[in-house]
């Protein structure tokens, strides 16, 4: 009981780690791999679906936020969407705007 | 009512500082830190994305890249995030000779790609792009020198904390500096898993 708390707390084991970083690796692979292989019109959606993966799974698991107190996720992801909203009007008011 | 104090006290120690919210100060202001460094790095990749097809001189990005070299040093700080973790790991099980081992292969495996990136650099400038050849030249070494820096505080924050534990100089929770340190080594990780895509996989 004492060591599922513990884990809750502080996340996973060293096993469940080496998966995760397993993973990872396999989809770096992956990534890697569409600049030999065509993939066509997926190549840019599979390119931003699997960086989107990493970032989440690195976050998640590494950095404790799926474990963490939820106020962390917040301060976390506040400042994410914050830097995507500004920066996405800021590139889109140069490419239609300025362009 | 002094022995509650007393534990109260004791409870503090192990677990840092704590805020009105019942969470570690020290937890919530790097929290906070590096939602701000978000934008700072998001500035940094917007300025790249537009600029990015900018060449009146020089090098054009899918010229000088070398996705297999580069491929490489990111799997190497992939890997760094995961010997950090299971530095966290062992300093939660107050294991100081373990923690200190994984904080140490962290900070090669850092090195490393600061050092690819020293080699992709010159490589570059050897090729004609220099900081000011073009706006991707500037906007590129911005980014990517930002990134580098980052990573070589982290490698001087991970051998100061195995200095520090090594000298039983951490007063507090030493769990939570590990943690605090291992926080900053991973943000630097995923600012690279964004800038691995959009800067060297996806052509100009």
């Amino acid at each position: 009981m004492s060591e599922t708390a513990e884990h809750h707390d502080h996340g996973m084991s060293d096993a469940g780690y080496i998966k995760i970083a397993l993973i990872l690796a396999a989809i770096t692979a992956l990534e890697v791999s569409t600049y030999y292989v065509d993939f066509g019109p997926l190549f840019m959606p599979s390119l931003m679906i699997m960086m989107v993966i990493k970032f989440v799974m690195v976050v998640s698991y590494f950095m404790h936020l799926k474990f963490d107190n939820k106020m962390f996720s917040f301060l976390f992801y506040t400042g994410l969407a914050l830097a995507l909203f500004v920066y996405i009007t800021a590139l889109a008011t140069f490419k239609f705007f300025i362009a | 009512m002094a022995e509650t104090a007393t534990h109260t006290a004791d409870h503090a120690s192990d677990h840092g500082h704590h805020s009105s919210t019942g969470l570690s100060n020290n937890k919530l202001a790097m929290w906070l830190f590096l939602g701000s460094e978000c934008l700072l790095f998001g500035g940094l990749i917007s300025t790249y994305m537009l600029y990015r097809g900018r060449v009146s001189d020089g090098p054009h990005p899918s010229q000088i890249y070398d996705i297999p070299f580069t491929s490489v040093s990111s799997f190497v700080l992939l890997m760094s995030s995961l010997t950090m973790v299971l530095a966290v790991t062992a300093a939660q099980r107050k294991d100081d000779r373990r923690t200190n081992l994984w904080l140490t292969v962290t900070a090669v495996l850092g090195a490393t790609f600061v050092g690819g990136q020293v080699y992709e650099f010159t490589t570059f400038i050897r090729e004609g792009l220099g900081f000011t050849t073009s706006l991707f030249g500037s906007s590129f070494y911005s980014l990517t020198g930002f990134h580098g820096v980052h990573v070589s505080v982290g490698v001087i924050m991970l051998l100061s904390t195995v200095g520090i534990i090594k000298k039983n100089k951490i007063t507090g929770n030493k769990a939570e500096v590990v943690e605090l340190v291992g926080l900053y080594w991973h943000f630097v990780d995923i600012v690279w898993i964004i800038i691995f895509t959009l800067v060297y996989l996806i052509p100009a």
